[in-house]
């Protein structure tokens, strides 16, 4: 009996680099620079544009690398005796360090001009946990085990809660505390599963076949480890661990885009992806039957997400909801064990972050403009932010998985994935989704082009900063729908190390 | 040279405390640097003897060079070296910071304070160092003896706290001195090595239990055990600020280490683990205890309250760890005595620096308090999130190893009250950072503590982190002596 990961991917290949470490460094050092010129607001906001470029480069210095099929490995220090925090780079967290620094960029010039628009206080306070969010993510993206992963997740968990508390109401305090009941209970149940596997296997590195096989773990603590890692992943925010989501909507839209759309939510995804697929490993999820119920958790998510969408009138909960549904496609994906349906998944990290991120940036840009958060008041404003509201409009196509859209292309690859894995009832789900995306985000747009306003309005669109960035993501959204080919082959490596041959 | 440093770890401290008035009638001022050598030197020593034990094994210091059982002898191993770096730490770090806090809380006191605070720190360095049953209980004696009138000098509550101190205090060295006085009837001998050698042909005899019980109640007592902590919240609420940093970070800690001596060198762990009952009555306490005191600092509005509560819930940790006796467990557990040292030292000198520059310590009236003292509630920070156990903290890391050790002994309500209840930890924590950080506070000035006091408390947050980053450092130290203690596991 071999191990695994030599019968599946061939032994893989490992150069050792600092770059990881760089690039989870860039934007630590970023947020002590901004915490050293936070009087100097022109030159804070110079250094976490930098630090963001900075970081882009150095994640996507490590694409030829991983593109050449071989891994960037660098193990630091063992922190516990057995346990290092070590960093290792595949095809699947460069995915997402990808997504995540690129998308930090546009999100930074974004929050300049939601910031400095609504003149919100504690800017430095702002970026300065902006910078550690984003630094910990890409650590969770590169984390080669599950003990350098939870570091990270439970630092992202600590250093977003100022952001989403940040204007400080009693209500958002209200939330704030909701969100960390949620978050830290997770951490606890992950920390539970950590500790856990260590125990029986005697390590947490990840793999592409699991590391929990054949290590003679009783079924039912198998079953309930899954239990416990999936509550741990709560930050995917799927049902019933959802309600801190909407809650923490009360955040700066510029959070919410990045945080609660790309950040936060997909570390979670990222995290449960990781431990179906590099923990447990295809054969395990199979065996135990675990996938499946996962999978149909997903979909059972996918759909109530979306009907709850549809209650909300105030623009970006129903964006939280719609964000709630999508994320369980990601799962769903993953669950299925099937090499499209993996794809899929995957794809849908960097589509829906693309896509989503668009939709709260016009939002924002909404709310800055013309202080309305709520749809039914957002009638005839298409008049007045013509380009916001056609960016929206991508969005919401590429959303709904429109062909020519990112979201088709990963919508396609699920379809395909649940006939691979002959789960016709969550073919139907995916199907009914797509309509209640259209069903819920339609209204917005019709309301904005074709209803008359009650009164006249006189604002225009939102300052440059804001509106530069929304149009950019929205037109890549669309790009990444007519040429996937470059997401493809990063997400073909993944697959085919997970699956083997090919 | 290096042989005689058991015995002058001890001897300079009672040098110190003697000279103390001296010192005091040429200078008052000069008490406080005073204190703050002789316990450098202390620090110093401990170092030393601890890479010693390290490199070169276990040290034994026959005193006036009479041979034991029949001299008193101190024995220093691992564990001892361990807390005697500790104490000397914590002791030395908050003489410095107490220079200004007790010169402003409890002004011209700085003859007996100095000077009780020299004895107390000998009394617990003596507890740690010595390898003689009797000798033991005179060093805690001693210490208790200062700490009850350190307490004493507090505000005007505090007389009466130290009363109660006194008098929990005085039934505990009863139960410890009956406890001895019954192993040496049944012996002969008050040597520790001696009496673990002897006393295994007397395991059957129920004096031996009674022994055993009282030793465990009175030390319990002594490091405030859930339910026997009654003295402890009093008395850390009313001390002076820099007194209840230093107590809560040395002197219940000492405590355990003296129960720990006590069931795994005294009497063999055989005989507490599987003969009677022992740890698992003490797992079930420490259990409750960790619970409790969570809960009843949540209760809380006063910060100096709410951190002694907090000691009371982090104590039941360490005893958890310990009682579970697996090396796991046990490890985490004397690893917690460092963690918790370090966060609850840390977090009572920021209480004081607190009262130093506001006298505030409502909770709810700190607002606004992390734009006039950045520094300082950073530090505060830093230690409630190793509170909570967020990584990379210390408390991370015994937080795992005692999580992980309850799952290996198989005991899944207590891997549940570890990890859960670090969620009540965060509650009582995150009130105060609710108030501190946010909030609309506008026109506050920056008013750090004064650089005497600042330091101490950021080096003890940065030991913190440090120690968090390079957890494998101590608990490598540790487990080299938990597999001496607890061998014949894998």
């Amino acid at each position: 009996m071999g191990n695994r990961s030599f019968a599946r991917g061939g032994l893989m290949e490992s150069v050792s680099s600092f770059s990881p470490a760089l690039a989870v460094l860039a934007s630590l050092i970023g947020a002590i620079m901004v915490l050293i010129f936070g009087r100097l607001p022109n030159i804070r906001e110079g250094f976490s544009v930098g630090a963001g470029i900075v970081k882009f480069g150095i994640v996507a210095s490590m694409i030829p690398v991983v593109m050449d099929g071989k891994l960037v490995e660098l193990k630091l220090w063992e922190l516990l005796p057995g346990l290092p925090v070590m960093f290792r780079v595949d095809a699947f967290g460069l995915l997402f360090g990808l997504v995540a620094s690129f998308l930090w960029i546009f999100t930074t010039l974004y929050s300049i001009g939601y910031m400095r628009a609504l003149k919100e206080h504690a800017q430095t306070r702002y970026f300065f946990c902006f910078a550690i969010a984003i630094s910990s993510a890409i650590g969770v993206a590169f984390s080669a085990n599950l003990f350098t992963l939870f570091i990270f997740y439970e630092i992202l968990t600590i250093s977003t809660y100022p952001l989403v508390v940040h204007i400080e109401t009693p209500e958002a305090m209200r939330a704030g505390r909701k969100y960390l009941l949620y978050l830290l209970t997770a951490g606890v149940f992950f920390l539970f599963s950590i500790v856990a596997v260590y125990h029986y296997t005697g390590t947490t590195d990840f793999a592409p076949g699991g590391i929990l096989e054949g290590k003679g773990i009783p079924e039912n603590m198998l079953k309930l480890l899954f239990i416990t890692f999936m509550i741990g992943s709560a930050k995917a925010a799927f049902m019933p661990l959802h309600s801190w989501l909407p809650t923490a909507m009360i955040a700066p839209t510029p959070v919410s885009a990045l945080l609660h759309a790309v950040a936060v939510v997909k570390v979670g995804v990222f995290t449960a992806t990781r431990i179906i697929l590099y923990v447990f490993g295809v054969d395990l999820m199979n065996e135990t039957g675990l996938a499946l119920a996962m999978a149909y958790f997903a979909a059972f998510t996918i759909i109530v997400a979306s009907i709850f969408a549809l209650t909300h009138d105030n623009l970006k909960k129903r964006l939280a909801y719609s964000t709630i549904s999508q994320l369980s496609y990601i799962i769903l994906g993953a669950a299925l064990l099937t090499p499209a349906g993996i794809t899929g998944g995957m794809l849908h990290i960097l589509n829906h972050a693309f896509t989503k991120i668009t939709l709260f940036f016009c939002a924002g840009a909404i709310i800055v403009a013309s202080g309305k958060e709520k749809i039914s008041e957002m009638n005839g404003i298409g008049k007045q932010m013509p380009l916001t509201m056609l960016a929206f409009t991508l969005g919401a196509l590429g959303m709904a998985g429109i062909p020519a859209t990112a979201g088709f292309i990963s919508k396609l690859y699920l379809l395909i994935g649940t006939v691979e894995a002959l789960q016709i009832p969550l073919l139907l789900v995916l199907l009914a989704s797509t309509l209640l995306n259209v069903a819920y985000f339609f209204p917005v747009i019709i309301n904005a082009f074709f209803k008359r306003p009650e009164k006249e309005q006189s604002f225009k669109e939102a300052p440059l900063f804001m509106l530069v960035p929304l149009i950019l993501t929205g037109l890549i959204s669309i790009l990444l729908g007519i040429l996937p080919d470059a997401p493809l082959a990063i997400v073909r490596i993944a697959v085919a190390n997970l699956m083997g041959g090919t | 040279m290096i042989e005689h440093f058991p015995v002058l770890i001890i001897a300079i401290g009672l040098f110190g405390a003697s000279f103390t008035p001296i010192v005091g009638l040429i200078r008052k001022e000069l008490c406080s640097p005073w204190a703050s050598f002789i316990t450098l030197l202390q620090l110093i020593i401990s170092i030393f003897l601890l890479y010693r034990v390290i490199a070169a094994g276990n040290m034994s210091y026959w005193l006036g060079g009479w041979e034991p059982p029949w001299g008193i002898e101190y024995a220093v191993d691992i564990l001892n070296a361990f807390v005697l770096v500790i104490v000397a730490g914590v002791c030395f770090s908050v003489s410095i910071y107490g220079r200004k806090s007790l010169a402003l809380e409890v002004p011209g006191k700085e003859l007996p304070l100095y000077t009780l605070y020299i004895l107390l720190t000998t009394g617990m360095l003596g507890i740690a160092v010595t390898g003689d049953i009797f000798n033991l209980y005179v060093f805690l004696e001693i210490g208790s003896l200062a700490a009850y009138a350190l307490i004493a000098i507090g505000d005007r509550h505090s007389l009466m706290a130290s009363f109660n101190y006194m008098i929990m205090g005085t039934i505990s060295a009863s139960f410890i001195l009956l406890g001895i006085g019954y192993l040496y009837v049944m012996t002969g001998t008050l040597n520790m090595a001696d009496l673990s050698a002897l006393l295994p042909s007397l395991y059957g005899r129920p004096v031996i239990l009674v022994a055993l019980a009282l030793l465990v109640v009175g030390l319990s007592i002594k490091t405030a055990l859930f339910p026997l902590h009654t003295w402890l919240p009093d008395a850390y609420t009313h001390a002076p600020s820099a007194i209840s940093a230093m107590l809560s970070g040395t002197f219940t800690k000492v405590g355990i280490y003296a129960l720990i001596r006590v069931m795994f060198t005294v009497i063999s762990p055989a005989y507490v683990i599987e003969t009677v009952p022992v740890m698992s009555i003490l797992s079930w306490v420490a259990a409750a205890g960790i619970i409790a005191g969570s809960v009843l600092a949540i209760a809380q509005y006063d910060i100096k309250r709410m951190l002694a509560y907090s000691s009371l819930s982090q104590i039941g940790y360490i005893v958890l760890g310990i009682s579970m006796a697996n090396k796991l467990a046990m490890t985490g557990g004397i690893l917690h005595i460092l963690s918790h040292s370090l966060m609850k030292v840390g977090l009572f000198m920021v209480a004081g620096a607190i009262i130093y520059r506001t006298g505030i310590r409502n909770i709810y009236q700190l607002r606004g308090m992390g734009k006039k003292m950045p520094l300082t509630m950073a530090a505060f920070v830093i230690g409630a999130l190793s509170m909570i156990g967020i990584p990379p903290t210390i408390g991370f890391a015994s937080k795992f190893y005692l999580a992980w050790g309850a799952l290996y002994a198989g005991e899944w309500v207590f891997v549940a009250v570890i990890l859960l209840s670090s969620l009540l930890t965060a509650v009582y924590f995150w009130r105060i950072f609710e108030n501190v950080y946010f909030g609309v506070h506008e026109g506050i000035k920056k008013e750090e503590a004064p650089l005497s006091m600042l330091l101490p408390v950021l080096a003890f947050a940065f030991l913190v982190l440090l120690f968090g980053m390079f957890a494998s450092i101590p608990i490598g130290i540790i487990e080299q002596w938990v597999t001496g203690v607890l061998p014949g596991e894998d």
